[in-house]
């Protein structure tokens, strides 16, 4: 279920204006993202104060919330995305343990 | 009542527009507050919340934002269009917004710090995109399924409440109830304004719903459980009519369709608005003699229910166009509606809200109940008195003469059955069989009749193709009357 090392990852961050957390979610994605898909995706940032009915779409309810909308199916990470093992695990880009 | 009156204006409250449920409340939810909605799976609480939102956005012109955890738009709309109820219609007018937000754990990783920031954004949006001043969370405790972290949980759900009342929403929370608390999860520790259980049993396989205020802060309720009703008009709760003995007392007499019978009763028949019981034994003629009542008040132009919980109304009108009472007339007329039933088709009082429904939608001068004692087996003896003062209660005010028939047996316990009821009844006729030199004969006598002179005799008489024939009283029947027909004796 691994995706291929070429496909392009379509990420979608979900946050609510410029707070510390969606600051630091950005900043850790940016992070992993560089270093385990570097040249293969893009980040759309939507802020649901500005955009509040665009959170009904992609179902968000906690913030800020990851989608990877490409590739499918859709993926869902919630949090500040500063656990980097499990933010990989959520985007498919390392197995899950049975543990986990 | 200066009391609740004084309570009414510190409080504000937001009606439900559930017949019932506001007497209990003394005018309903507190307004900008949430109230907790507990109960098992198929109590109703969500029935009762959509019903909340529906009726304030329609009669209360309240637009109401239902966030639904558990079933989208589409499956809500269809679940109470039942109740007549066309969530579709609303939601295009802007009167009501449906969002469902639908949480699955196996969809979602958790990698860290989050709020429910989505959640507030989103009901925010709702509530601002219709003018919302209700709102329903059905049912917000999904989300502990949905998400490992309880500790933000419990803590955004705080925050949730708390910035509800701060936009003065009145909310209705949904949820299950757990094991020795109203909610699985302890909501109540959070909403604490007020707080409405749902309950659904079986008592002798038929099965009851009940609702009960367990708290509702700083207003008097009604603390008792109260039976409610879902059906196709929505949820009724009882009571649905005060306690209280302030109807007003006609003078005005109304036939009992027989010259004979009303001769007996001071000359003029019973007095309108008042409650009879025909009892007797089977086959004695109680449902004849109250089709006679029936068949007169019809032709006065007078409008009549009949509930039969025995016949079906072409048995009955079959039946009585043997006995010379043509019944069917009054029905092509539309002076006379049939409502028949299984008595143990559904609880007492789910026969007698609906019972109730049909008399508010007909508006009847005249309501039979054939038999009464069919209905009185399928409750306990408490509720069957508490239900009957009520619906007689009822019709009383509404001006209603009602006769129920009563079929009894010679037996001891169904003397007692009359005995509770008796006191409700105005006026008690009896009809019995005796033996005399092999022959059966019929005989009817008035055991009381409130208000008025009536005669002591015991009455023989005869049911012919004509009907009731009342036959002239023999000079020597000393030795029947002195023994009495068998039922017609005063239960102790």
């Amino acid at each position: 279920m691994t995706p291929a090392a070429s496909e392009q990852f379509d990420l979608r961050l979900y946050v609510a204006g410029q707070t510390p957390k969606a600051a630091r979610a950005f900043a850790n994605l940016r992070k992993i993202c560089d270093e385990h898909l570097a040249g293969r995706y893009s980040i759309e940032v939507i802020d649901l104060v500005r955009n509040p009915a665009l959170g009904r779409g992609d179902q968000i309810l906690a913030l800020p919330t990851l989608v990877r909308r490409l590739p499918t199916p859709i993926k869902k990470i919630i949090g500040d995305l500063s656990n980097t093992e499990r933010v990989l695990v959520g985007l498919d880009l390392r197995p899950r343990r049975a543990s986990a | 009542m200066t009391k609740n009156k004084r309570d009414w204006n510190e409080i504000g409250k937001a009606p439900t527009g559930i017949p019932g449920l506001d007497d209990i409340t003394y005018g309903g939810l507190p307004a900008g507050r949430p109230t907790l909605v507990s109960g098992g799976p198929g109590s109703g609480k969500t029935l009762l919340g959509v019903s909340f939102l529906v009726e304030g956005a329609q009669r209360f012109n309240e637009p109401g934002v239902l966030l639904s955890f558990e079933e989208n738009a589409d499956e809500l709309a269809q679940d109470v269009r039942s109740l007549g109820y066309d969530l579709h219609k609303l939601c295009e007018e802007k009167k009501l917004l449906v969002d469902y937000i639908h949480v699955d754990r196996s969809e979602i990783e958790e990698t860290g710090e989050y709020d429910l920031e989505g959640l507030f954004v989103r009901l925010e949006h709702a509530i601002n995109e219709i003018g919302a001043k209700r709102v329903m969370l059905d049912t917000i405790e999904t989300l502990f399924g949905g998400l490992k972290d309880t500790g933000i949980l419990r803590a955004e759900l705080r925050r949730l409440f708390r910035w509800l009342r701060d936009r003065k929403m009145t909310t209705v929370v949904t949820a299950e109830r757990g094991e020795n608390q109203f909610t699985r999860q302890g909501l109540e520790e959070y909403i604490s304004d007020a707080v409405i259980s749902l309950d659904h049993r079986v008592h002798e396989q038929i099965s009851t719903r009940r609702i009960r205020v367990v708290k509702y802060r700083g207003s008097t309720h009604g603390t008792n459980e109260y039976p409610f009703l879902i059906n196709r008009d929505g949820i009724t709760v009882l009571p649905v009519t005060s306690l209280l003995l302030e109807h007003d007392a006609s003078s005005e007499r109304v036939s009992t369709g027989l010259p004979a019978l009303d001769d007996m009763l001071a000359g003029r028949g019973y007095y309108r608005a008042s409650t009879i019981l025909m009892s007797g034994s089977a086959g004695t003629g109680k449902t004849t003699l109250s089709a006679h009542f029936v068949d007169a008040a019809c032709a006065r132009g007078e409008k009549c229910m009949y509930f039969l919980f025995e016949e079906s109304p072409q048995q009955m009108i079959r039946n009585m166009k043997s006995a010379g009472i043509d019944l069917k007339r009054w029905v092509d007329k539309g002076l006379l509606t049939f409502h028949a039933d299984r008595p143990n088709r559904h609880g007492l009082e789910t026969h007698l809200l609906e019972m109730h429904h049909a008399v508010e939608m007909n508006d009847p001068d005249v309501v039979v109940v054939d038999p009464i004692t069919n209905l009185m087996a399928v409750g306990t003896q408490t509720d069957v008195r508490s239900m009957l003062t009520r619906v007689i209660d009822f019709l009383k005010t509404r001006g209603v003469t009602a006769l129920f028939t009563s079929l009894t047996s010679s037996s001891a316990t169904l003397e007692h059955t009359e005995a509770m009821i008796s006191s409700l009844m105005d006026t008690w006729v009896l009809v019995a069989f005796d033996t005399v030199e092999a022959q059966r004969t019929r005989h009817l006598f008035v055991l009381k009749s409130r208000g008025m002179p009536h005669s002591d005799t015991v009455v023989p008489f005869k049911i012919t193709s004509q009907g009731f024939t009342l036959l002239p009283v023999p000079a020597r029947s000393v030795r029947s009357k002195s023994r009495g027909p068998q039922t017609a004796r005063r239960p102790k």
